[in-house]
């Protein structure tokens, strides 16, 4: 008798938390439908507003959002979803290349860079773009977050490449490279540095490619 | 009325979630490091109390006794991925500064403390209430205790506040060459401003409850 007064308890026990589960995961996903467009409507403005920090409006003066390539999800890149190379030409001339990347191995998942390189293979700047590093320990990686203001981390990239810190060298100086880093949160700014250090890998290995395909077309 | 004027004294002074029950710590420490970070989580974690007490009041006679954490979790767990959700498309610079402290409400134990201890056996309308109270409890705690800390770390109040509300921007209250305080904004500072701001509402408690005695005892003593 105690046994199946146990097993209906049990069922209808289970029987109510399935339902439960359904019906909230029923409301996650339909709030994750609503929200799926403007979330990414806020992020492409999020994108805009940050290449004015990383490529100077001085620097070109093509129509940069329209003069753009398909890269398609290359690994030295690390990109989850097909990405696209900006380019960046002054008076007709290549002057700059706006890609994007990603560092799988932050603490805490994705790291999303945005990085504008000169032709000569000098970066211009770096910026983190998405990032859910602990607030207050990795996030100085995202320069918004940085306490310092005047130096902040990310700037250490600015205007160098691999022919002033060889590719060899381009790593945090924890693991014996040139690269500064927070105390305590090595983890954000090692995914950071070796992820600046692959798209530059890749934006030499595709340089030319980069700027002969034709607008729109496939790299 | 009286339940309501209850709740609301219970809220914000008697049972305060941050001075009185000292629940909720981890967001309460960690993201107090200024005014504006303090109200904005404050207010995020008052719309999910408010909407949990209401569906856990609502749903309360047909979740089985023996399964109601379980069920609690899930309802408070749905109803901060909505919440996420919806200030990523809607609130998204407000979004950017709370990042990982909004999914992290899930693990306040305030939260599941005011299901179980009072949506699961109230009427919806006073737990929704009840929710809404200890959140804005837990709100001006966050306030306070995010403003002493960025006044004695950094001699501003409200840093930040342009990014939820444009245009606005942070008060210097000390003189601009302030030099700063670090440990405030560092988490032992965060311990040490609660600490205090415990021992003051028990000093005004027990002030008030001596002024209590001393007007119930005749004068002829």
């Amino acid at each position: 008798m105690s046994q199946s007064t146990a097993l209906g308890m049990s069922l209808r026990n289970s029987v109510a938390m399935v339902i439960f589960t359904l019906a909230f995961t029923g409301l996650m996903a339909s709030v994750y439908q609503a929200t799926k467009e403007p979330i990414a409507a806020s992020a492409e403005e999020e994108k805009m507003k940050l290449i004015g920090e990383v490529l100077p409006r001085g620097d070109y003066d093509n129509e940069l959002l329209k003069d753009f390539v398909d890269i398609g999800t290359p690994p030295d890149l690390g990109l989850r979803e097909a990405g696209r190379a900006y380019r960046a030409r002054k008076e007709g001339q290549p002057s700059a290349v706006l890609l994007e990347a990603v560092a799988p191995d932050g603490y805490a998942g994705d790291i999303s860079l945005l990085l504008a390189i000169r032709l000569d293979g000098r970066i211009i700047a770096v910026r983190v773009t998405e990032q859910k590093e602990t607030p207050g320990l990795g996030d100085y990686v995202d320069i918004h977050k940085d306490k310092k203001k005047d130096n902040p981390w990310i700037a250490q990239f600015n205007d160098i490449g691999f022919s002033q810190v060889s590719q060899a060298d381009w790593k945090v100086k924890k693991d014996g490279g040139r690269f500064a880093y927070h105390t305590g949160a090595t983890i954000s700014a090692r995914a950071v540095t070796n992820a600046v250090s692959r798209a530059q890998v890749y934006f030499q290995a595709n340089k030319d490619r980069l700027f002969a395909t034709p607008t729109g077309g496939k790299l | 009325m009286g339940i309501y004027q209850d709740i609301t004294r219970n809220g914000m002074w008697k049972q305060n979630p941050a001075v009185a029950q000292i629940l909720g710590m981890c967001p309460v420490l960690a993201i107090s490091t200024s005014a504006v970070n303090g109200i904005s989580l404050g207010l995020a974690t008052a719309l999910v109390m408010a909407l949990s007490n209401m569906c856990s009041a609502a749903l309360r006679n047909f979740i089985p006794y023996e399964i109601r954490i379980p069920v609690f979790i899930l309802i408070i767990a749905a109803l901060v991925t909505a919440v996420d959700l919806a200030m990523n498309a809607y609130f998204h610079t407000l979004y950017l500064v709370l990042g990982i402290f909004i999914p992290l409400i899930v693990t306040n134990c305030i939260v599941l403390a005011r299901i179980e201890a009072f949506a699961a056996k109230n009427e919806t309308a006073p737990a929704t209430f009840d929710g809404w109270m200890m959140g804005v409890g837990l709100t001006a705690v966050l306030g306070v205790l995010g403003g002493i800390r960025e006044l004695l770390g950094t001699g501003q109040l409200f840093s930040g506040i342009e990014m939820v509300i444009p245009g606005t921007h942070a008060l210097q209250v000390l003189p601009e060459d302030y030099p700063g305080f670090l440990v405030a904004i560092l988490p032992p500072g965060a311990f040490i401003t609660l600490g205090l701001l415990v021992a003051g509402k028990n000093w005004l408690d027990a002030r008030a409850a001596r002024a209590a005695a001393a007007a119930a005892t005749p004068a002829h003593a």
